[in-house]
């Protein structure tokens, strides 16, 4: 009775909003409490959870999804400088143009599965890459990346009569600034609306067939089941996520430049995934939360800090625990973030996601509980 | 509790621009927003404490990792020196000053850093850390004129001030020109200019000239400029090739200047690109091509003692341009030298210099308006002249926040006596050559208060 109370999605979508929208108080204690790095949560939040839709259902693991947070992106700054610097054309525009680069990259990639698709997509990412850094220059202005200027058109603000006194103006959705914490809040409505969706996706029909290709799509093509078509749905699925992650990337910082459509940007969602745990709801959204706050502030922090933090113990035991953890903080982050992968990969193969399960496992089994009720805690477990 | 003091800051912010963008009561919010300056209510106040954060941006990974790694030293060294510790350096050859060597404004200096990657997104997340979350009151840093550029325009828009470091390209005070941005840095017009007769008279009128070209636009600027003065004296551009920033190899971009037919080769790169490219054509035997009847010749038109350490004996009799270099005899030069050399065992890269220049005129300007509130700091640095820095008489030019001062032309030297002796000075350009009109490369600077 309470399980399935848990379960239904009305709580679920209530909890999770009670959290994303509660994250400046609940992230004060670890330091992330400020506004760029709670959009960066929520943002990076939707894409994994869109690549999820493709990699955790589908089992399909492509390394070029930063192609499509890239043309979100370009497509959002183009938005500004022409139409309205208001988010709305922008952010539906990336999601739609991103939608229809996913359709052509996926139709082509997912002639290949396996390791052949995973070759194809990051073939495809890194030529998006290539023409946005050197040949597309005037689209999207090369290394520089692509800015704002007085200068445009905006067509759409100048029929309203807008009129930009002093400096540039700023992106708003309908008044309210994008900048701060009301570009959190914007970012984080998004998300749970972007988790909705997935979580709608994961519990239906659709969802299941997915998981069924992830099983064994041999089998699915014999009993005269066409794979194909849901394939590139879910590849077009999670390529508008990454659209909509990088409009709204663009829309709280008007800036848009190629480095976000490098290997290493697709590469690191994959990581996001996989470190969270592959196939669950929740897993991808954690992963991108502890990336981006190592990458935030494991690599701000330097010696005088780390001697601040460990001003508590003796001299000489301070000394030491500061040469050994300076390593692995500042320049060192990435260091950091390799050992953590390792770990969790060698005794956590499901991730984050599969700790926790691991852990209320062992509560419920203090209280007798134990193995028998285990059933499939978390959402999709085919592994 | 920093979310509180930002707060409602923005929030007034979001309420003036829509006040504002609904063309509602034009003159009302201009009231409003002067009043509640008046109160000096301005982002990241630092109020009653007892210190002061500056935010010190620099690439500390990438091909320009290098400089970063010196203009880090550079700030610390700055720091010290700010807060009365360690021998003063150049606080005490500046005329004017009214730094006391007790901070700012009676406020003990400390500061946070961030690594830019030499990538514009990084750079601003970084750049964004340390103001929303550190309390930053100034930005200073810099390496790539692309980030300089992405992180002045943030500033602008969180009225942050960024004192800009390493950054050479004409954009930067030019056409992306920002009222809380400033340049103590020359750029490539700068160059061009210096370098344009010196080039003349040591390979005549009649050259013909191949660039390589880093695809950003510091490496747009500069390609611009050479291509100005070297064809303003009649020398012919072959062929101008962009390359992708940190390349690495840049044999497949050599290759074709081998048969072009041109005798010159133009290296618009900067950094750890620039020590590989130079390489790779010494190795390419360019050095001992004949051309047209003449000696084949290498430009390097930004040129910094770090870089011709990184390419070693290829840099010998190479020409360029440069801001600042260590081996000056005047007393700020000297000064700043010894105390570099005494903390860190090495002599400062110009783009050390440059920075350290940055902070202490930042610290300056607070002192000379008694207040950290942006506006009136702004008002401080604009026109003001200065000597004793290094680079002589020295003005930071109101119109466009550039410095306009003495440009360098160096060659790589051929007979070092030691291992830091790489560049000798050629000609000690004046400031008069190489000043320009401020309207003549376009750009707003912006307002005041934002």
């Amino acid at each position: 009775m309470m399980k399935n109370l848990i379960k239904s999605n009305t709580v679920i979508m209530l909890i999770f909003a009670a959290v994303v929208l509660t994250a400046p108080m609940w992230t004060a204690p670890i330091g992330a409490n400020y506004p760029d790095l709670l959009q960066k949560f929520a943002i990076f939040g939707i894409f994994a959870v869109g690549y999820n839709i493709l990699f955790g259902l589908t089992g399909y693991l492509s390394f070029g999804h930063a192609a499509f947070l890239g043309i979100g992106s370009y497509t959002a700054v183009w938005s500004f400088k022409l139409l309205t610097m208001n988010v709305v054309p922008a952010i539906i525009l990336a999601v739609i143009v991103s939608g229809i680069f996913a359709l052509i990259i996926g139709y082509l990639s997912l002639r290949r599965s396996g390791i052949y698709f995973s070759i194809l997509t990051l073939a495809f990412a890194q030529m998006a890459y290539s023409l946005a850094y050197s040949v597309l220059t005037p689209i999207t202005n090369g290394e520089t990346g692509l800015q704002l200027e007085q200068q445009d058109p905006r067509v759409i603000d100048s029929m309203f009569g807008v009129v930009v006194t002093d400096g540039l103006p700023s992106t708003n959705l309908f008044g309210t600034l994008m900048s701060g914490y009301s570009g959190f809040y914007v970012a984080a409505a998004f998300l749970i609306f972007a988790f909705y969706i997935s979580l709608k996706i994961f519990r239906s029909p659709f969802g299941m067939k997915l998981l069924a290709i992830k099983s064994n799509q041999t089998r699915m093509k014999y009993t005269g089941f066409n794979t194909k078509p849901y394939l590139l749905t879910a590849f077009i699925i999670s390529g508008m996520y990454a659209g909509l992650a990088g409009g709204l990337l663009a829309s709280i910082d008007p800036l848009a430049g190629a480095e976000r459509m490098q290997w290493t940007a697709s590469g690191e969602v994959v990581l996001m995934t996989i470190m969270g745990g592959v196939g669950t709801l929740i897993g991808p959204l954690l992963g991108a939360g502890i990336i981006k706050y190592l990458e935030n502030i494991f690599s701000a922090l330097n010696k005088s800090e780390l001697t601040e933090i460990f001003s508590f113990m003796p001299e000489w035991l301070q000394t030491i625990v500061v040469n050994i953890s300076n390593v692995f903080v500042g320049e060192g982050w990435h260091l950091t973030l390799g050992a953590l992968f390792m770990l969790i990969v060698i005794f956590l193969p499901g991730g984050v996601m599969e700790g926790v399960t691991k852990i209320k496992d062992f509560i419920l089994g203090i209280f007798g509980k134990g193995e028998d009720n285990r059933t499939a805690e978390i959402e999709g477990e085919a592994k | 509790m920093k979310k509180n003091e930002n707060t409602p800051h923005l929030n007034r912010r979001g309420f003036l621009k829509v006040a504002s963008a609904t063309g509602v009561a034009a003159s009302a919010p201009m009231i409003f927003m002067k009043d509640a300056y008046a109160a000096k209510d301005f982002r990241n106040d630092p109020k009653d404490s007892k210190t002061v954060t500056l935010g010190f941006n620099v690439p500390q990974s990438g091909p320009y990792a290098d400089e970063g790694a010196d203009e880090l030293r550079a700030y610390k060294l700055a720091v010290k020196h700010l807060n009365g510790e360690g021998d003063g350096g150049m606080m005490k050859t500046m005329k004017p000053s009214m730094l006391k060597g007790n901070g700012i404004l009676g406020k003990k200096v400390v500061f946070s850093t961030g690594d830019t990657q030499t990538k514009s997104d990084a750079a601003r997340a970084s750049a964004k850390r340390m103001i929303e979350k550190d309390g930053a009151l100034m930005i200073t840093g810099g390496s790539s004129s692309g980030v300089a550029i992405a992180v002045q325009g943030l500033c602008q828009e969180m009225g942050t001030i960024f004192m800009a470091g390493l950054t050479h390209s004409n954009d930067t005070t030019g056409k992306d020109r920002r009222r809380y941005g400033f340049r103590h840095f020359f750029n490539t017009e700068m160059s061009g200019a210096a370098l344009g007769p010196v080039l003349e008279k040591e390979y005549g009128t009649d050259r013909t000239a191949y660039h390589l070209t880093a695809d950003y636009t510091w490496g747009w600027s500069q390609e611009g400029s050479i291509k100005k003065y070297t064809e303003k004296m009649g020398w012919k551009t072959k062929a101008a090739v962009k390359t992708p920033v940190g390349a690495g190899d840049f044999s497949q971009f050599i290759t074709p200047v081998l048969n072009s037919g041109a005798d010159v080769l133009v290296l618009n790169h900067y950094g750890k690109d620039m020590v590989n490219s130079l390489t790779q054509a010494v190795q390419f035997g360019l050095r001992d091509k004949q051309v047209n009847g003449k000696d084949f010749q290498i430009v390097v038109p930004l040129f910094s003692r770090l870089m011709a350490q990184g390419a070693g004996e290829n840099i010998k009799g190479i020409l360029g341009s440069t801001n600042w270099n260590w081996a000056l005899k005047d007393e700020g030069s000297a000064a700043f030298v010894k105390s570099f050399g005494a903390e860190y065992g090495q002599p400062p890269s110009m783009a050390a210099h440059t920075c350290y220049v940055q902070t202490l005129l930042y610290a300056n300007a607070c002192e000379m308006a008694g207040t950290f509130y942006p506006p009136e700091v702004i008002k401080a640095l604009e026109g003001f002249k200065f000597d004793g820095m290094g680079n002589g008489p020295t003005e930071y030019r109101a119109e466009d926040h550039q410095c306009f001062k003495d440009v360098l032309v160096v060659r790589g030297n051929e007979k070092p006596t030691s291992q830091f002796d790489l560049l000798e000075v050629v000609q000690e350009v004046p400031r008069a050559q190489v000043e320009y009109p401020h309207d003549m490369l376009g750009g707003e600077l912006g307002p005041y208060e934002v």
